[in-house]
């Protein structure tokens, strides 16, 4: 069992690490603090590529395999977790979607755009009334001819005010005797008549980010907008999630490192009681854990990022790591709060955004509960995968870059 | 003993004056007589450069020589490299000192070259040990200091700026400067001089005896309002603009030099020549005054050995305090104009 | 066009160095490409870019300087070059100036050697002008701006950054330059770099297949120190207003007698 990162992938790291601490780091407390998403991150993100990192090259993509995706993620939201953000929606619940589910006409129409950065992608699945209980979404896909008309409003959707393309469920049968089955996927393009959309501020977290609220009233596009077919609008929302939830996943863990890291510092500088507080117990064992929740966190989504490449389903799994790694985030930045004392407590120091930013991971792309539910079900043999009509592409080097 | 040591100074000057550093080389030059001996000779090139031979007996030149020759009215390296190296030939000199200027530093190179010797860049200190030169030198961006010995002669070196004490100047030790001839064509040299464009106006930062620097924090006046038309980043240099202006003025007043961080520089709001660090100038002005610079690691590589440092930041924890010898915690667009009035009326400007 | 580009392999700026025992260390920190032959690096593609041809990255160093080459290589690159030799080890500035210039030689048809400003660990900043010498090029040095580039005219023009502001030379072909930051931020390798040089065989050039001597170096560093600990004490100035501080300040710097 080979634990190293190729030569190729500590490249990607390094990469994607110098432009988030080069070109993000110096200014995104500033942006935290006006709750706006800096301008230059989308299309820097978009420019060098990383906002199409592990989709082919004939795709528009740049070819990478998906562990370069987590090792990206993670680097990213060492930074801040609106960069990780962003890559969770256009490139997890979006674009890999497409990958996945597009027919080629689609990808030529949706994910090339997307892979080149020159469209930017976002997911809308929840609704004001909605959320963990996805088979409850209200949004209506009616067929008239050639096309769907779309009515609905979805919230809480990461880039809403700033995507071009939005992965819409809706649910075309309304009788459907299992509601699950009566929801369908569509690609909407936000330019059409009868979307309105609009920011959320007031986030606890992810402040340097855009978060939103998309309506459609009346919207219609056309039939060759549907993903999958009629009624598969909820198996094709899951497995999105399973590319989401793995991004989510990756970035937690760089957010784990980040806590120690700056931790770390912070202990080996402060003094009390005449020495640095790196040298008392309860501090040493605040970084203590802070390692094993990385180190964890780690190989939890490596190994999803492995079994993606190798084309083995892996919901369990990207489940297990979300959850662990949200869940150890949120306790890291508080321990590192802890650790600063009173300078963690204010705004001049990251780690209280570090802390504010992990909430949000710990309910969205599946809350920590539903995660518990997920693994218990398994376990249980309450829950079994049924192989999917279109699964995700494995990596094949061949294929994703000629 | 008298050793007959020679010892060779390129004096480095720009348009017929001499740059107050190589003034200093005659203070390096002294440290190194009074451990071994030796006589000075000074060479200067260029038009203009006959005066400022001359003025070299001031400082202590024994003999001084210069070529203004038309083919040397601009600095090339080339035939200025060759002309002192002719000369150091001729004299048989066992040191070669230049300045650690853009021009000194590569004519160190090139002349070691040509001399079969080697070059020891950036000496801070001399001594002599067994009879040859030992020049301490930082390396590691000053993070740590490293001995270097030539084993051959011309021992070759190049001092840093402010590093020794220039003698005073005096007008009573004076000599008659020697013409030379240039030792290469006009059509021999590989390279032409177009022009010249001015850098910012003001006293160069490496010669700067006083430098205030501006950081990233300069931009962040919420008190002023950026004239309307101009997005976002306009704006924001709009702003780390009016923050330098008050950066600018103190440093007039004081007559020193302006200096920016990385940070501020990468920013856009001021242009590289200003930048202080590792990656920028390395400078040790008698006072450094930083505002708003939180003091990187970098940072400090370029301004740590300044004499006294003087930080303004509204971070108490910002790292560049444990280097200052005073600072102050708190709001620079108030403190520095404050300062700014404070030395004008107590300098009687 | 043919350039080459001179780059190093050193540890990482933000490492901490200190001497133990005598011997230099920097604990676990990465060795990276020296940052400013990023800048080197990035000059020569840019050129490339304008006018075709290819760039060669050389240098001189140890097997773990093929990452350093591999960097290059990924951020466009064309070819990197590796020279070694056991003999090389302890080599002064201008003993690594004769190597350069053989390999440049070797390579042969060059029209530019670019190279960054300086080494980030022994500051020496002499290299390039010795090399130049050496192969009887002209060298434009601090170079902020390259103007223009005619290979068949056999010229190149630039803007280089001196004391007194900005000097406009041309210069004839072929020449090293000595790159500074202004000339372009150094670009990220891109992705389809990162696979071309992660597959990259790297050859070695030992001084045989240089076709020269072991060249003698002339300059010994007989000690390396850490620098004199400063015990500086640090004054914090309070005040009821900022003339209050200023005030006080004012006194205080001239108390020191730096004005």
């Amino acid at each position: 069992m080979d634990f190293a990162l190729t030569e190729e992938h500590l490249m990607v790291q390094k990469m994607v690490r110098d432009f988030a601490q080069k070109e993000v780091k110096p200014i995104i407390k500033e942006y935290d603090r006006k709750q706006e998403m800096a301008p230059h991150i989308l299309p820097r993100m978009g420019e060098l590529g990383i906002l199409g990192i592990c989709i082919p090259v004939r795709y528009g993509g740049q070819g990478m395999d998906y562990i370069s995706l987590g090792l990206a993620c993670e680097e990213l939201e060492a930074v801040d977790s609106t960069l990780r953000v962003v890559m969770s929606v256009h490139m997890g619940l979006n674009s890999m979607g497409l990958l996945q589910w597009g027919s080629e006409e689609q990808k030529q129409r949706f994910l090339v755009p997307q892979a080149r950065g020159e469209k930017i992608g976002c997911f809308g699945l929840t609704e004001p009334g909605a959320g963990s209980d996805v088979a409850g979404i209200q949004s209506s896909a009616r067929r008239d001819g050639d096309s769907y008309v779309i009515n609905g409003e979805k919230m809480w959707i990461s880039l809403a005010t700033k995507a071009h393309h939005c992965l819409w469920v809706a649910r075309t049968n309304p009788n459907a005797p299992d509601p699950h089955d009566g929801l369908s996927a569509f690609m909407v393009e936000l330019d059409r008549p009868g979307v309105t959309r609009g920011d959320i501020h007031g986030k606890l977290g992810v402040r340097a980010g855009s978060t939103g609220w998309i309506s459609l009233q009346d919207v219609r596009i056309p039939a060759e907008n549907r993903l999958g077919e009629e009624g598969e609008g909820f198996k094709i929302a899951m497995s999105c999630l399973d590319n989401g939830r793995y991004t989510v996943a990756a970035g937690a863990t760089g957010l784990i490192r980040a806590c120690l890291e700056a931790s770390v510092a912070y202990a080996l500088e402060r003094k009390a009681f005449g020495r640095e507080i790196a040298k008392f117990q309860l501090i040493q064992q605040k970084i203590a854990h802070m390692v094993k929740s990385y180190e964890a966190a780690r190989l939890l989504y490596l190994r999803v990022g492995w079994m993606k490449n190798q084309g083995i389903r892996n919901t369990r799994e990207t489940s297990l790591a979300k959850w662990f790694a949200t869940d150890a985030s949120f306790e890291a930045a508080s321990e590192a709060i802890q650790i600063h004392g009173a300078y963690g407590y204010s705004d001049e120091y990251d780690v209280e955004r570090y802390l504010r930013n992990s909430k949000g991971a710990v309910i969205y792309e599946g809350t920590s509960e539903i995660h518990q539910l997920i693994q218990a079900g398994y376990q249980l043999g309450l829950r079994e995968d049924a192989p999917l009509r279109c699964e995700l592409p494995a990596y094949q080097a061949e294929f994703w870059q000629s | 003993m008298m050793s007959e040591a020679k010892i060779l100074i390129y004096i480095d000057q720009f348009q017929g004056h001499a740059l107050p550093t190589s003034w200093e080389l005659f203070g390096a030059a002294q440290s190194i007589q009074a451990q071994m001996g030796g006589s000075v000779l000074a060479i200067a090139l260029g038009s203009g450069s006959q005066a400022v031979a001359q003025e070299a007996f001031h400082y202590g030149a024994e003999q001084a020589f210069f070529c203004a020759a038309s083919s040397l009215e601009d600095y090339r390296p080339e035939p200025y490299a060759t002309q002192i190296s002719k000369l150091a030939r001729e004299q048989g000199v066992s040191v070669l000192l230049f300045p650690t200027t853009t021009r000194g530093r590569e004519l160190a190179s090139l002349c070691s070259i040509d001399l079969g010797s080697g070059v020891m860049p950036d000496a801070i200190a001399l001594e002599v040990n067994d009879g040859r030169i030992v020049a301490t030198r930082p390396v590691y961006a000053g993070k740590l200091l490293s001995k270097a010995v030539c084993q051959v002669d011309p021992q070759i070196i190049t001092i840093r700026v402010r590093a020794f004490k220039a003698p005073a100047a005096d007008a009573s030790r004076s000599g008659s400067p020697i013409s030379l001839d240039a030792a290469m064509s006009d059509a021999e040299i590989l390279t032409r001089v177009e022009g010249y464009s001015a850098a910012q106006a003001g006293v160069s930062l490496t010669d700067a005896s006083v430098i205030v620097s501006g950081g990233r924090g300069v931009s962040n006046n919420p008190s002023l309002t950026p004239p309307s038309g101009l997005d976002e980043k306009q704006a924001e240099v709009w702003r780390a603009q009016q923050g330098f202006n008050l950066i600018r003025d103190l440093a007039s007043v004081l007559g020193g030099a302006v200096g920016a961080s990385r940070a501020a520089v990468d920013a856009g709001y001021i242009p590289y020549e200003h930048q202080v660090g590792q990656t920028g100038k390395v400078v040790s002005p008698d006072l450094y005054i930083a505002c708003g610079i939180s003091g990187a690691i970098q940072h400090q590589a370029g301004m740590r050995s300044s004499k006294v440092i003087v930080a303004i930041n509204k971070d108490a924890e910002a790292p560049i305090f444990k280097l200052a010898r005073f600072g102050v915690v708190g709001d620079l667009f108030t403190l520095v104009p404050a300062l700014t009035e404070a030395f004008r009326k107590r300098l009687g400007k | 066009m043919k350039s080459v580009v001179c780059i190093k392999q050193v540890p990482d700026s933000a490492a901490k160095v200190v001497v133990e025992g005598g011997q230099v260390t920097w604990g676990d920190a990465p060795l990276v490409l020296n940052p400013w032959d990023e800048y080197a690096v990035e000059a020569a593609l840019v050129q490339n870019e304008a006018h075709g041809g290819e760039v060669i990255a050389i240098s001189m160093g140890g097997e773990s300087a093929k990452e350093a080459l591999k960097t290059a290589l990924a951020m466009g690159c064309h070819q990197a070059i590796l020279i070694s030799d056991a003999a090389l080890v302890g080599a002064d500035s201008q003993a690594i100036a004769r190597v350069l210039a053989a390999a440049i030689k070797k390579i042969g048809d060059v029209d530019l050697a670019f190279f960054g400003r300086q080494a980030i660990d022994g500051d020496m900043g002499v290299t390039y002008a010795q090399t130049a010498r050496l192969l009887g090029w002209p060298v434009l040095s601090y170079v902020s701006v390259i103007h223009e580039v005619d290979a068949a005219a056999r010229k190149v023009k630039v803007e280089r950054s001196i004391e007194e502001g900005r000097q406009i030379v041309e210069s004839k072909l072929p020449a090293v330059l000595s790159v500074s930051k202004d000339i372009g931020e150094p670009r990220y390798p891109s992705f389809m770099g990162i696979r071309k040089a992660s597959r990259a065989e790297i050859p070695t050039w030992s001084l045989s297949d240089l076709g020269i001597e072991p060249p003698a170096s002339v300059v010994r560093w007989p000690e390396i120190m850490n620098p004199p600990t400063r015990e500086i004490t640090t004054e914090m100035i309070s005040g009821e207003s900022p003339q209050e501080i200023a005030e006080k300040l004012v006194e205080k710097i001239l108390e020191e007698k730096v004005l």
